[in-house]
């Protein structure tokens, strides 16, 4: 059994391939501009509980899919990135406050590209989930790290660390409005740069060491360099949501913020969402961030007052849990295959 | 010189604890191929089962029988409901849904049994005997004890009844084993109870030292790395594995703290668990898988 | 696929944003005038801390509800309140502030307790803008004691520095005077993260004033195995202990001194290791324990035969244990509603009788004063410290008592109040303060009005 199976999702192989790849751009940029617009109607409480960790945490997944559901590399160790990135951009902003915010987050992710390839390096020889569980002590050090010396937070007393004034060619974007489009802006070009990435030469290697690890490495592909790429792009990418995640979203953080709950948490969102999708990361994301938030209102509205906090409280979170099982159980390839062969389901009859 | 050795016996009872957890993780992954991350809320569940029972004022014994039922049945259900629907997934997955059952387990365990701290005396004193000039705490010696017992006696189960055998050919060769009239299901269901039984240990042990309370979930952090340094398949591996963390995190937290500043402990087992894996990608004791191109 | 196909497809997804949308800004509140006062409370029933929060909801839940039954209301404004989740996850805790930070049914929010030290820190910023003042009773930011710089934040009573002075002072207390603290061994041990930290800095100031030995053991979260640092404590021999923990870690720390065969009462626990909840679990090793707490314990203050009479007695309680009634997390709660309550009403007599909206609260919080007198009026004498804030004061009180376990219950041991040399510290803080200031750019607040 290998640790991790993929299954891309090739759902739109028919007829008129060009007429619905123009249709899903013109929908794709449809939906930016929907999401652009959205803080026009929307309220602060959309903007900074749900919309601004929803993108951010899609972000992430995105970067774990690249490792992942690409090139076949599981990693616990999301979370430590996200502080690496976190962490390095706002020594940026501090030190070097001349430099545009694009080139420091861009920098940010760099660095925990380089702490990534890092922490890849026992990929060359441990596999499967030994090397998850190696990736954990990744996780660990980098927690510590951060929360152990002051350096890493200029020595502020609390050890965390708190949002420059976030500022692109002289626009404030310290609003709620400015940090999710700041956000959005981020999602949406480094989501068109995976995309490209997976199509290309690179992708095609990450899938064939993904496939046949062994294989690959007798046909001549470059399996040790293909891997370590795969952590630093997968690592930047996390690094770079970890930096959105603490001045986009949180505004003030310490290293708590980006634990082991964290790895999981993006982790469940790209299996849930589907591996080897880029729409799952969406998707994914959706069900982590917004799916206890929406059981929290419809518990809160059903039975609130009527039964104990407490219980409620248990009750959602073991109804979350059995939510999780049921979905993997369910949907081996993800939702995303799910939204897919709706989708198809749906175009086919529109074009009756 | 003493305080070496204080602080390295210590460590050695600390990872004997360690041990107990990791155990339950090796079992169910010997029969079923899964890393059961939900070991940590069963060993919660068992814990708070057996005290609210106490607390209500039943026998000890009668208690431990009540929630060991209790982990049988839920160990069946897990087996039902969670794991044979998901045969054949990438391991991966299999690790992620019982990191959502985890959920489940804690959600309903203090749904019916609540949420507050309970105290759990186990009758054993706690007074540390001095030999020599090193000092050892009584109760770890008792769980050290415990652990040793536990240990025999699941190698008489492995190794000599019929159960255990099948067991073995199974972690073996799945296919095979079922070709020639082993029941899967059913010995899946018998490894998840003895592994409820284990949870039932490790979680009176752990409660009497900490208090039974939402924390005895945690100890599967540490359980990880004596998984990974002993080897995911092997009980032996759980306790020599189980060894060498609790006595190198000690070691560490004294002696690198010292120049580090603190709190190493959080991440030198995983290290060195990497470390070990450098130099034998499937632990100390694991079996390593055959590839086939 | 034609392009009129197309359209039509189009055209329904916009309809389907439009609903989705509407249903986004649906929840905007009537301006009807509300006759109540919204009160909503951040809660963590679930994860490892629900233990400890429990007690805490109770307290404050029954003490609102006996101002609403008993007092109907402050002034005759009724409090309604909500709960909200937050695990005491940061992530958690925003999601909530923000939900409920725009009131409810057109009464506002006139002070949010964030109840966790980590999520205090995330809106310290996020609270200025909105004008939501942040009271967190002995925990949260120290610097904010300085209101000049943190306009909303109060870590009101006591915070973690007057926690580590009063403790040091107890300590003075026991051994015969301040000049006796020279040459002694106090060691902290410390839940290794950012809360566990701050008391670093006070400690290392008050052993150079006062000549003891300040030895710092952190232990790393979640605290559950502590043989090394316990064994370095039996190598170090300190004369004291001062136990900093949060959740596990207290309770297994306790057995762990005992197995090292530290003197149990010689180990006094900080504010979050000094409950009920922190000591039981460690059983009997635990009697003699001590601890320094704003929240003394016992169910004999006159608010608490009230309580009794005309909340718990008449099933209304919120206390599903009756055992945790006067426990000290119960009493936190009720020590947290009460000042929460005088800030309202020292907020209405001056902006008038009706609901209190944040910034309004935040002038009440800064002229509260809890007199002698007033806490007599209360029932709360001798439960809660006589508190007198201000722009540059927004701690006020800086004094704990210490509490000793018999096996049962908690004992006052202390001779009254152990107040902390705020004067001492209060320079250190107005620095830290103002480097803060000086780093995100913020003008202080003129301190005189």
């Amino acid at each position: 059994m290998t640790a991790i199976g993929t299954d891309t999702i090739e759902g739109f192989g028919s007829t008129d391939e060009t007429a619905r790849s123009w249709l899903r751009i013109a929908l794709a940029v449809a939906l930016l501009a929907g999401l652009a617009a959205v803080p026009l109607v929307a309220n602060d409480y959309w903007l900074n509980a749900v919309l601004i960790p929803f993108l951010i945490m899609s972000l992430t997944a995105l970067g774990l899919n690249l490792l992942m559901g690409y090139a076949g590399q599981a990693s616990l160790g999301s979370g430590g990135f996200m502080a690496v990135g976190a962490y390095a951009t706002y020594n940026i902003l501090l030190r070097l406050p001349e430099l545009p915010l694009p080139v420091n987050l861009l920098l940010g992710g760099v660095i925990s590209g380089l702490v990534g390839v890092i922490a890849g390096l026992p990929s060359l020889r441990i596999k499967g989930f030994y090397l998850v569980a190696s990736t954990l002590a990744a996780q660990f050090v980098l927690e510590w790290l951060f929360n152990q010396y002051g350096w890493f937070s200029n020595y502020s007393t609390s050890s965390s660390i708190s949002a420059p004034r976030l500022a692109i060619l002289g626009h404030d974007l310290s609003s709620p409005t400015g940090r999710y489009l700041l956000t959005l802006a981020t999602v949406a070009i480094v989501t068109v740069v995976a995309i490209r990435l997976v199509r290309s030469q690179t992708g095609r290697t990450w899938m064939a060491i993904r496939d046949m690890d062994t294989a690959a490495s007798v046909i001549g592909i470059p399996v040790a360099a293909g891997k370590l790429k795969a952590f630093f792009v997968s690592s930047l990418v996390i690094g770079i949501a970890g930096a959105l995640w603490a001045f986009a979203y949180l505004g003030t953080v310490d290293a708590r913020s980006f634990n082991l709950d964290r790895s999981f948490q993006v982790m469940f969102a790209i299996i849930i969402g589907g591996m080897g999708s880029i729409s799952g990361n969406y998707v994914g994301a959706a069900f982590m961030i917004l799916l206890p938030i929406l059981l929290d209102h419809v518990g809160g509205a059903v039975f609130g007052g009527a039964i104990d906090p407490g219980q409620l409280e248990n009750l959602q979170k073991a109804l979350f849990g059995a939510l999780i099982v049921w979905f993997l159980i369910k949907e081996p390839r993800g939702l995303a295959a799910l939204l897919s062969r709706a989708w198809t389901q749906l175009a086919s009859r529109f074009e009756r | 010189m003493s305080f070496f050795v204080e602080t390295f016996i210590g460590g050695l009872l600390a990872g004997v604890m360690y041990s107990l957890v990791a155990i339950g993780f090796v079992l169910i992954y010997k029969a079923s191929g899964v890393f059961n991350f939900a070991q940590g809320s069963m060993v919660l569940c068992a814990g708070l089962t057996f005290v609210t029972m106490r607390d209500r004022g039943i026998d000890f014994w009668l208690a431990g029988l009540i929630t060991l039922t209790i982990m049988v049945a839920i160990a069946i259900a897990v087996e039902r409901v969670v794991l044979r629907p998901l045969v054949n997934r990438p391991q991966i997955t299999l690790f992620m849904a019982t990191l959502g059952l985890s959920f489940v387990i804690e959600g309903i365990a203090q749904i019916a049994m609540g949420a507050s701290v309970h105290e759990l005396d186990l009758g054993i004193v706690d007074t540390p005997i001095t030999v020599g000039e090193v000092q050892v705490s009584q109760f770890d010696l008792v769980a050290a004890a415990t652990a040793g017992v536990l240990v025999i006696a699941l190698s008489i189960f492995f190794n000599w009844t019929r159960v255990g055998i099948a067991l073995r050919a199974i972690a073996d060769d799945p296919l095979a084993a079922r070709s020639i009239g082993i029941r899967l299901q059913t010995l899946w269901q018998i490894v998840w109870g003895v592994a409820g039984f284990v949870s039932l240990v490790a979680g009176l042990l752990w409660g009497a030292r900490q208090g039974v309370q939402f924390a005895l979930t945690l100890v599967v952090l540490k359980a990880l790395p004596v998984l990974i340094i002993g080897g995911f398949t092997s009980i032996t591996g759980a306790i020599v594995g189980g060894l060498i963390v609790g006595a190198s995190d000690s070691l560490a937290e004294i002696y690198l703290g010292s120049l580090l500043g603190g709190s190493v402990s959080t991440w030198f087992s995983y290290v060195l668990a990497v470390g070990f894996l450098l130099v034998r990608p499937t632990g100390l004791f694991g079996d390593a898988p055959i590839e086939r191109i | 696929m034609s392009i009129r196909k197309q359209k039509r497809i189009t055209s329904r997804a916009i309809g389907l944003a439009a609903l989705v949308l509407s249903l986004a800004v649906g929840a905007t509140a009537s301006a009807e005038d509300a006759k109540t006062q919204y009160f909503p409370l951040a809660t963590f029933r679930v994860g490892a801390y629900a233990s400890s929060g429990i007690p805490v909801w109770a307290g404050e839940i029954d003490y609102f509800r006996y101002i609403n039954e008993v007092e109907g209301g402050i002034n005759g404004i009724k409090l309604v309140w909500d709960e909200c989740e937050t695990n005491w996850e940061v992530e958690k805790g925003i999601e909530c502030y923000e939900r409920v930070k725009a009131g409810k049914n057109g009464s506002p929010v006139p002070i949010f307790l964030p109840h966790g030290d980590p999520i205090s820190k995330a809106l310290t910023e996020k609270s200025v803008a909105d004008k939501i003042p942040l009271v967190t009773i002995a925990y949260g930011r120290t610097e904010a004691i300085d209101g000049r710089v943190f306009p909303y934040s109060f870590p009101v009573v006591f915070s973690f520095w007057s926690e580590a002075s009063s403790a040091v002072n107890f300590i003075a207390e026991k051994v015969g005077g301040k000049d006796k603290l020279k040459g002694l061994k106090i060691a902290t041990v410390y839940h290794d993260s950012p809360y566990g930290k701050e008391t670093q800095v006070p400690l290392a100031h008050l052993a150079k004033t006062y000549g003891f030995e300040d030895i710092q053991i952190p232990v790393p979260h979640p605290g559950n195995e502590q043989s090394a640092q316990w064994a370095k404590i039996r190598q170090l021999k300190p004369d004291w202990v001062f136990l900093r923990g949060w959740g596990v870690m207290t309770p297994v720390a306790i057995k762990t001194a005992a197995k090292v065969g530290f003197p149990v009462d010689h180990i006094i626990g900080g504010i979050w290791s000094g409950s009920e909840e922190d000591v039981r679990p460690a059983g009997a090793v635990g009697k003699g324990y001590l601890a320094i707490t704003p929240f003394p314990a016992g169910a004999n203050f006159e608010i608490h035969q009230k309580l009794k009479k005309h909340i718990l007695d008449k099933g209304l309680s919120d206390l599903k244990d009756p055992k945790s009634f006067g426990s000290v997390y119960y009493n936190s709660g009720v020590d947290e509603a009460i000042v929460a309550v005088e800030a309202i009403r020292t907020a209405q007599a001056h902006f008038g009788v009706r609901p209190i909206n944040g910034e309004e609260a935040q002038w009440g919080l800064e002229h509260l004063d809890l007199s002698e007198k007033r806490l007599a009026e209360i029932g709360a004498t001798g439960l809660q410290q006589p508190l007198k804030l201000s722009a540059k004061d927004h701690e006020g009180g800086g004094a704990g008592k210490v509490l000793q376990w018999d096996g049962e219950k908690w004992n006052v041991v202390s001779n009254g109040w152990v107040k902390s040399d705020r004067e001492l510290l209060l320079p250190l803080i107005y620095e830290r303060a103002a480097a803060y200031a000086r780093e995100r750019g913020i003008t202080p607040r003129d301190a005189t009005n």
